[in-house]
């Protein structure tokens, strides 16, 4: 067995909260005057340690070569420090980070792409920036540019791309790298939908051949699940722990707390610029609050205020996976049907004589719509636990994907 | 069995200024040479001159130079042709000037690139002192070609180059050391302290007039001279003109002085701009 290819111990870093950063000249004169004389007041002093802030506190860990390492935990739980200070932007305020091999960071694809330069031009540039040598580009420079699909316009400034092209270009770039660490911040979602099935499927050949050690960053358990073996949970600064990565997803959803079945939706923030003035949900509630089950009924009652009559409306839930997949969509208008809402106070209530989402933690969006016009949306009021059935459950505990549902079954003999 | 393993980066809180990623440097030549490429495709792509705006401002600059501080205020030029005396000053003067100014916004003009990769972050005003240096070198050539067509139709005129013009490269590497460690220091004093944003715009201003760049140092009394010799800038053009024009109030008291200045402000900007750039997006 190698010397492990990363090893943290110790890692701290500490953030001062407020506007230390950009005091101005005086106060920082003033502060260094006071210091000179002795002064420095007890308060002073009380006021510096009120305003830290520890983004990273005492994480340590070690990394085979060759591993491929999640890195989960929920917003400000110290991800994307660690990944700045591993990828030398920052410097951390203790400890320290070994890290054997050359090591390449992915924060953003596209790192200084000049507009005015062409797609050839910025291949060399993006590449020498992100680390390589001009004769290593050289070298992949073809291949670059086939996986980009760009060979038409290779030599057109950038400015003049699509967007997606740009972004094509940029992730090209950076898929080619062959360093011996590779750190990587969610950029994989780039592109459409084809382009990200390659995306993945290139970081999947990266992470699988020989040497390579990977961090990687992401919110997307399903492509956590599929790259990494193991996972780094961190936790408000501090390491929870490296797990096999299914524990560790576990550990992170657990983390990421469910809401009650009645939710109070009024003074939600909207989405979508949609305003809530025409109509508004203020209430959404789930069944009878005793929780919701795979396989038994599902009751959604929404409570609309109406200001102006809907003449043609419709009420929608949808179920998103916590990976951010849509698994499920419930529409008060799709037996045809549309809603006539007078102004005024009212209750509408979508039902399911079975719930065929597999247990696990979905988020919630509503919304009230008038044909194409939505009055009001709601992403994400509520992260709704699902448990596995009662009585009538005997599938969902080999339920894998989204959703269950039960097909009519019928069975022939042909030929015995 | 350990493999062999050339590289190992240790990363921890640093507490030295002077502290030099050199191998770091070396290994990333190649993009000091793109962003050099890439400086001087940005700036004149979709302009009609071209790289002949290199050429056009300072002559325009010259000019105007000539007619209002030799026709109108009479300002004698150590008995050069006036264009040819302005253009020798400005040769130095615009390449310091140009210099110091993209340094000083290297912190907060490249913050998007630093925060999200690390290359050694010397490598930026490096590329920029470069860049800076191929459009002196057109302005070079064109002070020769103006040079040769003034002395073809006047031969009477004694203004000759002299052998120190040979030192011309080692006279830009000064104004570079200079520029690039005020430049620098104003970068990280910036990137620190807002105030500063004013201050290099201003202070260059104020600079042009104490350098004898529109004036010889000839021109000032005896007793006040030492005052224009304390600005570092001002014997290094002083220099210029005399490897070009063979002027001869070249001193070597105060060139050696400058030289002194010139270092220690290298060895602070870079020290302290390094220090600034470890974590200076923590702040931005």
């Amino acid at each position: 067995m190698s010397r492990p290819i990363i090893e943290v111990s110790g890692l701290s870093k500490r953030y001062a909260l407020g506007e230390i950063g950009f005091s101005s000249f005086r106060e920082e004169t003033q502060r260094w005057i006071n210091r000179w004389r002795g002064r420095e007041s007890e308060s002073d002093k009380a006021a510096a340690t009120e305003r830290e802030f520890w983004a990273l506190r005492d994480v340590s860990f070690s990394i085979n070569p060759g591993e491929v390492i999640g890195i989960i935990g929920r917003n400000g739980a110290g991800k994307s420090t660690l990944l700045k200070i591993l990828s030398r932007i920052t410097e951390p305020t203790s400890g320290e980070a070994v890290l054997r091999g050359r090591v390449a960071s992915l924060l953003e694809v596209g790192t200084g792409f000049h507009p005015e330069l062409s797609g050839r031009e910025n291949i060399f540039l993006n590449g020498a920036i992100l680390g390589m040598k001009r004769p290593e580009i050289a070298a992949k420079f073809d291949e670059i540019v086939a996986f980009a699909e760009i060979e038409k316009f290779i030599d057109t400034p950038v400015k003049r791309y699509s967007s997606g092209m740009y972004v094509k270009l940029a992730f090209a770039v950076a898929a080619h790298l062959e360093p011996e660490i590779l750190i990587i911040d969610e950029v994989l979602a780039v592109g459409d939908a084809q382009f990200q099935r390659k995306c993945i499927g290139r970081m999947q050949t990266i992470a699988n051949s020989e040497g390579r050690t990977v961090l990687f960053v992401s919110h997307a358990m399903t492509t956590i699940r599929r790259l990494c073996q193991r996972c780094i949970v961190l936790e408000g600064g501090r390491l929870r722990g490296v797990y096999p990565s299914e524990e560790a997803i576990e550990h992170y959803n657990r983390d990421v707390g469910a809401t009650e079945l009645d939710v109070e939706t009024d003074a939600l923030p909207r989405a979508w610029g949609s305003t809530g003035e025409e109509a508004r949900l203020i209430r959404i509630q789930a069944g009878d609050g005793r929780g919701l089950f795979f396989g038994e009924p599902l009751t959604l009652t929404f409570t609309v205020r109406v200001r102006s009559l809907i003449d043609a409306g419709m009420i929608g839930i949808a179920f998103n996976t916590v990976e951010g997949s849509r698994v499920m969509t419930l529409d008060s208008d799709a037996n045809g049907e549309t809603l006539r809402l007078a102004p005024g106070l009212h209750t509408v209530t979508l039902s399911l004589p079975s719930l065929p989402l597999s247990p696990g933690r979905y988020y919630c969006h509503a919304a009230i719509g008038q044909g194409q016009h939505m009055c009001d949306v709601i992403d994400n009021f509520a992260l709704w636990e699902i448990h596995a059935g009662g009585r009538n459950d005997w599938e969902s505990d080999r339920a894998f994907g989204g959703c269950r549902l039960r097909a009519s079954v019928t069975h022939q003999v042909v030929a015995l | 069995m350990n493999q062999p393993e050339p590289i190992e980066l240790r990363i921890r809180a640093r507490s030295g200024w002077l502290w030099l990623d050199w191998r770091g440097l070396v290994a990333y030549r190649d993009l000091i040479v793109l962003l050099v490429r890439r400086d001087y495709v940005s700036k004149y792509k979709q302009t009609i001159l071209g790289p002949a705006w290199a050429v056009v401002t300072p002559i325009v600059t010259a000019l105007v130079f000539g007619f209002v501080f030799g026709r109108v205020l009479g300002v004698q030029t150590d008995g050069v042709p006036p264009s040819l005396f302005y253009l020798g000053g400005l040769l130095g003067w615009n390449y310091f000037n140009q210099t110091l100014t993209a340094t000083s916004n290297t912190l907060r003009g490249n913050y998007a690139i630093f925060s999200k990769v690390y290359f050694p972050r010397l490598v930026t005003p490096l590329a920029t002192a470069l860049s800076n240096l191929l459009s002196s070198g057109v302005q070079l050539i064109t002070f020769a070609a103006i040079y040769a067509v003034i002395i073809g139709a006047n031969a009477g005129i004694t203004a000759r180059p002299s052998w120190a013009a040979l030192a011309l490269p080692l006279l830009f590497l000064h104004l570079a050391a200079l520029a690039l460690g005020g430049g620098l220091l104003l970068s990280a004093v910036t990137a620190k302290y807002r105030d500063f944003q004013q201050v290099a715009p201003f202070f260059l201003n104020l600079l042009l007039y104490v350098t004898p760049v529109i004036y010889p140092l000839s021109q000032i009394p005896e007793k006040w001279r030492w005052l224009a010799a304390i600005n570092p800038v001002a014997p290094v053009i002083e220099a210029f003109r005399a490897a070009l024009l063979g002027t001869s109030s070249f001193d070597p008291a105060y060139y050696a002085l400058s030289v002194a200045v010139s270092a220690a402000v290298l060895v602070i900007g870079v020290g302290y701009y390094q220090r600034l750039a470890r974590d200076f997006v923590d702040y931005a």
